[in-house]
């Protein structure tokens, strides 16, 4: 992993030679075939798996960040809701970096997914929240009533019935997630863009690479937003 | 235009061009049959009212006549001119736009839920069609607004929010808003059947008045048959997307011929 | 941490290098409106034509926002940081040869377009949720597509998308971090990020950054929801916004039936 680049650096597309780009045709179909493997591999290497880990991340913790929010006493449960609404409204990019400093001697690929899963569980934990509350306040009643205990409630009863509905976000966060990935760039990443921009620099042809990334991103996010659409659906008939 | 008409009075002589004609009329939802085969006609200043159990197609009756339906088969003429689709060369083809949107200026309809716009007041509610549809000037659609809130009982409710108001004002506010149009046809669409039992008078009343004092040509669906009785010319009675017996109030109240009628009439009059 | 030990350092480096701070933040503020208000315009555009009941009108929307959603912002940047010029050095004397070198206007265009089409989303979705009784009155009142969308319908969408679009502000101003890796835009980010290299506290200078980010996030947050206040007061729902901003407000007077 390249995580020792210290900061990105862009070409500035206006210091270009205007003489040899004219020569050059504007789709190469040859460089674009030969960009496709490495990009594609960049794809499955660092894209897919910062949002398979990073989903992960954010799906359980984000569940833990919920239930303390309700279950601490006023205070401690004041500062884990803003520490979480700070994480939620301040730039990935930002986060990212700043992690980066912070932690030298962790590889930057690990900071990325703690970065995005911590980012996103902010995020789930609203959604956790919101179908925690949905269940119905004779659920809760019904387990006082059998005098249950707390954890047991929450276990068998409360985040089974309030888990259902969250699935779909879960979905769209994942989606979401993984169409923020690029951003790993600022860390030095070598995720799909990066590559992308690696290939392209030497000749500077960008045309290609940077669309194959665009086709990329669409030809996997389009069709995962219609079957988490499908699934909302069909949550939502069966209530 | 307004000559007074009684209730009761004859019905407007059968001669000349039908104010609303139905040709074959069919209209289906997919698979499911609503209307079927259905042939009528009313003439300019004739009140008929549509009776039937629910889901006998009265309703999709009126929706069809204001065009919030598509009609999937047979013609819907407006004063002689085709509303949705015209017989051109043999074949069934859509009217156009321009042609549907000059009809539908002539014809007003009042919901069961009222449908009031949240975002404007009363009167700008009674307003915004006839100044930004018809081309009216604001004062003289302000004007008018008045003297309809003041017919319909709400004089100092022209500024008011449609969500403060209750249920049966804001149907007296859908009626002047309706009528504000100046509507050659007026379509009433279970227009009681939301409110509150000790208002459903009051609105009654309102309509009565309309009745009497215009020659708007009416049609009416409700299960007030009291209604029913007083204003219209005639009565229809539908079941299964098909009419089944039509004819004076008196005679279908009094001596319905059709045992369909009599069983529906019985289940609603409570006899 | 280390950056919680040095604290009487901190200040000098921060006044040392507060006009380029600011001037960073101004950057990142002028992106965060410049790309707000393209985004609500693309949103709003490509939101009521996604929406129409014609299919030829509807399903190249659909296609565009689905694009513009679809490949991420990232690679949009640097689509039309580096793709997007190339037509004008192929041909000779197109116009606006000056803007398509222009990186801060590129970057207002990726974040506009970009979060313009989930902003479209919003908006489609949000006028398939005014009630169909309110589209049937207009239809019966014989009013225009132009006149219903303008005074009857988006009125009440209005109320309804703003939320979804508070959220989505707030992701343009987040996202619009990554301009920083443009040549030319010193925005908030890229002035931070400056500051890693002369100074060994930069840390403490990076969370204030964070906190910064927030405050702003919070800004655009409060004053969304004034707005959906505002709407909402205009629909007869909820008090009105100098009620509420009223030290002792006043019961609001419940609605009548239905």
């Amino acid at each position: 992993m390249m995580s020792h680049i210290l900061a990105v650096e862009v070409d500035d597309p206006t210091m270009v030679d205007e003489e040899e780009i004219e020569g050059s045709p504007f789709w190469d179909w040859e460089f674009a075939f030969e960009a496709f493997p490495q990009m594609f591999m960049a794809f499955l290497e660092v894209t897919i798996l910062v949002t398979v880990v990073g989903t992960l991340i954010a799906a359980v913790l984000g569940l833990v960040i919920a239930i303390l929010i309700m279950v601490l006493p006023k205070p401690l449960a004041w500062i884990v809701r803003w520490a979480a609404n700070f994480i939620r409204m301040t730039p990935i990019v930002v986060q990212l970096i700043f992690m980066f400093w912070a932690f030298l001697w962790l590889d930057a690929l690990t900071i990325g997914i703690i970065v995005f899963g911590v980012h996103y569980a902010t995020y789930m934990s609203e959604v956790y929240r919101a179908g925690i509350e949905s269940v119905p306040k004779g659920q809760w009643e019904a387990t006082t009533a059998l005098s249950m205990p707390a954890a047991r409630t929450w276990r068998k009863v409360v985040i089974p019935q309030a888990l259902r509905s969250t699935i779909p976000s879960l979905g769209n966060y994942a989606i979401s997630m993984f169409k923020d990935t690029p951003f790993l760039l600022v860390i030095g990443v070598a995720e799909m863009v990066t590559v992308a921009g690696q290939i392209g620099a030497p000749t500077f042809r960008y045309t290609e690479v940077y669309t194959i990334a665009g086709l990329l991103f669409l030809a996997a996010s389009y069709p995962t937003a219609v079957l988490v659409n499908r699934l909302e659906k069909r949550l939502a008939y069966a209530h | 235009m307004p000559t007074p008409t009684e209730s009761h009075s004859p019905a407007p002589a059968e001669a000349g061009t039908p104010v609303i004609e139905f040709t074959d009329v069919e209209k289906r939802f997919g698979d499911n049959v609503v209307l079927k085969d259905l042939n009528f006609s009313v003439a300019r200043g004739e009140r008929v009212t549509l009776i039937g159990p629910s889901g006998s197609g009265k309703t999709t009756i009126l929706r069809l006549v204001m065009t919030l339906e598509e009609l999937t088969g047979g013609y819907i003429h407006i004063d002689g001119e085709p509303l949705t689709h015209e017989q051109r060369g043999g074949k069934r083809v859509p009217v156009s736009k321009k042609q549907q949107k000059k009809l539908r200026t002539r014809i007003g309809m009042v919901f069961q839920q009222f449908n009031l716009f949240p975002n404007m007041t009363v009167l700008e509610n009674i307003i915004e069609a006839p100044v930004h549809v018809l081309g009216q000037s604001k004062q003289e659609a302000v004007q008018k607004a008045k003297s309809l809130l003041e017919q319909v009982g709400l004089p100092d409710k022209a500024d008011a929010h449609p969500t403060s108001l209750s249920g049966g004002q804001q149907q007296r506010v859908a009626i002047a808003r309706a009528l504000a149009m100046d509507p050659e046809i007026l379509l009433l669409d279970e227009v009681t059947s939301a409110l509150d039992p000790e208002v459903v008078g009051d609105v009654l009343n309102i309509l009565r008045e309309v009745a009497d004092t215009t020659n708007v040509t009416m049609l009416i669906v409700t299960h007030e048959m009291g209604f029913a009785r007083d204003v219209s010319h005639k009565v229809m009675m539908f079941d299964g997307g098909r009419v089944v017996e039509e004819g004076h109030p008196e005679t279908i109240f009094t001596a319905p011929e059709h045992e369909r009628t009599q069983k529906f009439l019985g289940a609603v009059l409570g006899h | 941490m280390e950056f919680f030990e040095d604290w009487p350092g901190y200040l000098d480096v921060a006044i040392n290098w507060s006009d380029r701070l600011l001037e960073g933040l101004w950057t990142t503020i002028q992106l965060t409106i410049f790309g707000g208000l393209l985004a609500f315009v693309v949103a709003v555009v490509l939101g009521l034509i996604a929406g129409s009941p014609r299919a030829w009108l509807r399903v190249p929307a659909r296609i565009i926002i689905e694009l513009f959603r679809g490949v991420s912002l990232v690679v949009l940047l640097f689509w039309l940081m580096f793709v997007l010029p190339q037509i004008w050095m192929r041909a000779d004397g197109l116009p606006f040869e000056g803007l398509v070198y222009n990186t801060f206007l590129l970057g207002v265009m990726a974040l506009g377009i970009n979060y313009g089409a989930y902003g479209a989303e919003a908006v489609r979705a949000s006028m398939t949720t005014v009630p169909k009784g309110q589209w049937e009155a207009t239809t019966a009142l014989s009013m225009s597509w132009p006149h219903k969308m303008r005074r009857v319908i988006f009125p009440q969408a209005w109320a309804l998308m703003l939320p979804s679009l508070t959220n989505l502000w707030v992701h343009l101003l987040k996202g619009s971090a990554i301009a920083y890796i443009m040549p030319f835009v010193s925005d908030f980010t890229a002035e931070l990020n400056q500051l890693r290299r002369p100074t060994d506290i930069w840390f403490s200078h990076a969370f204030i950054g964070l906190v910064v980010y927030f405050i702003l996030a919070l800004i655009i947050t409060l004053f969304m929801q004034a707005l959906e206040a505002r709407a909402k007061n205009k629909l007869g729902r909820g008090p009105s916004l100098l009620e509420i901003l009223s030290p002792a407000p006043k019961p609001v007077t419940a609605g009548g039936a239905r």
